[in-house]
């Protein structure tokens, strides 16, 4: 089978799940953002500008909303790569049932990675909409913060699946969400400026992705970051996603093959 | 019922005692970090730190989250698939002590994490005296057991998962706009009428009065408006229990 057939069969098996919840989910990632900008936008902001002026020379919310959008892909990413995957692997055998067939391990990875890219598509623009309709980043180039934010998905995506790898059970995806998700996404520059960290903290913020991810939205929205600073910001993220691959490649391999 | 739960949770304690974890993260996250951004905010006439404003209204948060998961995830689950309760009807324990049992184990569980939270308030000089954590342990009980009791409520209307997403989109603006991390002086009038209504508001009210050190008549309403849902929850739950379970 081509390289794309088979990556596709694995897409179109998501997408048919998927058409069955849609519309949970649709309303999820519409109001979320809503509700978000609206409370920590527009009712925190408010103290925020009142107090300090807004955060390095911008309105709060300004600050806020693209650094949020790169955070909700990844925890879209996060979320896709954990207990999805583990069902295939183990609980409905999915994937047992996908290799009996011609579709390969290579496929059913670059399928699953192109099912995130799509599920984070979905969630970033809808959050960019919503972003828009409070007035924030109206130029052209303000639209580069969604594929900014799915590289940033991407960069925890691939990791994550090569850990979901490993796993018999689920306990492991709470700790990730508790010591891996929830802090980065408290702490990795979202909400404020990572200068604003003790110093141990901030070297370990700049070595995750998301930071960088939320420098590229940001500079993206707020059309404060030049083309070659941006290349370097991408190179983190870029960089987990790829050993994340090689990584999930060489797990899946081991754990399927029996 | 609040053993066999006991029992059942002995070998998940690590579960419990991560999920504590959490709110500790949101308040050096938010109190301190956004704290950097906002020196101080006014609430009720009295001016605080962030941090101060922020931690009480984190610890009513936490208390609602813990006591709506245990009431409705978990005790979806053991309603419908693990029937737990099918088995122990069938014994000596009636269906009010089913409910009564669930309730105050989710509020045994919300009391752990509440007296932990306190005592980090403490540590970081985020409560105005010590007598006031203690009355905030017992205002964190209070909220568990009010939401427990809904939780238990309208879980037993649930007919499948899919309605327990339901629950987490109304937790979502609760936990935004409940005054949570700003304070209500923000909305117009009709809002904050509004908001004034909701039971995390209340909650919060509470535990940010007793932590900073604002005692008045106010706190009373929020005591009374608190016990009432938990009662009316309780009674409703084991009318709907006992029809489900007795058929």
């Amino acid at each position: 089978m081509s390289l794309m057939a088979g990556t596709l069969h694995v897409v179109e098996h998501n997408a048919l799940v998927f058409r069955r919840i849609w519309r949970g989910s649709i309303a999820v990632s519409f109001f979320t953002p809503l509700f978000f900008l609206a409370a920590m936008g527009i009712g925190l902001g408010g103290l925020v500008n009142r107090n300090s002026g807004g955060v390095n020379g911008v309105p709060y919310l300004d600050f806020l909303a693209p650094g949020l959008i790169a955070a909700a892909c990844m925890q879209t990413a996060a979320i896709e790569a954990t207990y999805p995957i583990l069902a295939k692997i183990m609980w409905d055998k999915t994937y047992e049932a996908a290799l009996a067939t011609p579709v390969t391990i290579p496929d059913l990875i670059r399928g699953e990675v192109v099912w995130s890219i799509l599920r984070m598509s979905i969630v970033a623009t809808t959050f960019w909409i919503v972003m828009f309709l409070f007035g924030v980043g109206h130029s052209l180039s303000a639209l580069l913060a969604i594929p900014a934010s799915i590289l940033t998905g991407l960069a925890f995506a691939t990791p994550i699946m090569a850990f979901t790898a490993t796993r018999r059970n689920d306990a492991g995806f709470a700790a990730i969400n508790r010591f891996v998700i929830i802090p980065l996404y408290l702490l990795g520059g979202t909400f404020f400026p990572i200068a604003k960290l003790p110093l141990a903290l901030q070297a370990v913020a700049w070595a995750t992705p998301l930071s960088h991810g939320v420098v590229l939205t940001r500079g993206a929205v707020l059309g404060n970051i030049s083309a070659p600073e941006a290349a370097l910001h991408a190179l983190v993220p870029l960089a987990y996603f790829a050993a994340g691959l090689l990584m999930a490649r060489s797990l899946l391999m081991k754990r399927l093959a029996k | 019922m609040v053993e066999r739960n006991v029992m059942a949770y002995r070998h998940n304690w690590i579960v419990i005692l991560s999920g504590f974890f959490e709110p500790v993260l949101y308040l050096l996250g938010i109190g301190f970090g956004l704290g950097s951004l906002v020196p101080a905010v006014t609430t009720g006439g009295h001016t605080v730190s962030y941090a101060m404003f922020v931690a009480p209204a984190l610890m009513a948060t936490s208390a609602m989250n813990g006591a709506v998961y245990e009431s409705t995830a978990n005790f979806f689950y053991k309603l419908k698939y693990a029937k737990t309760f099918e088995a122990v009807i069938q014994t000596p324990i009636g269906v009010e002590d089913a409910a009564m049992g669930e309730v105050i184990w989710a509020v045994i569980r919300g009391c752990l994490y509440s007296i932990g939270f306190v005592v980090i308030m403490e540590a970081l000089g985020l409560i105005a005296s010590p007598w006031g954590g203690v009355m905030a342990v017992l205002a964190a009980l209070l909220i568990g057991f009010a939401f427990a009791a809904l939780g238990v409520t309208i879980t037993t209307f649930m007919r499948q998962w899919q309605d327990q997403e339901i629950v987490q989109l109304a937790l979502q603006p609760m936990f935004l706009f409940s005054a949570t991390f700003f304070p209500i002086t923000v909305y117009p009038p009709i809002l904050q009428a509004f908001v004034a209504v909701t039971p995390l508001y209340r909650g919060i009210h509470l535990i940010r009065g007793l932590t900073t050190g604002q005692i008045d008549q106010g706190l009373l309403i929020d005591v009374l408006y608190l016990v009432l849902l938990g009662l009316v929850g309780v009674a409703v739950a084991s009318v709907r229990l006992r029809r489900r379970l007795l058929k």
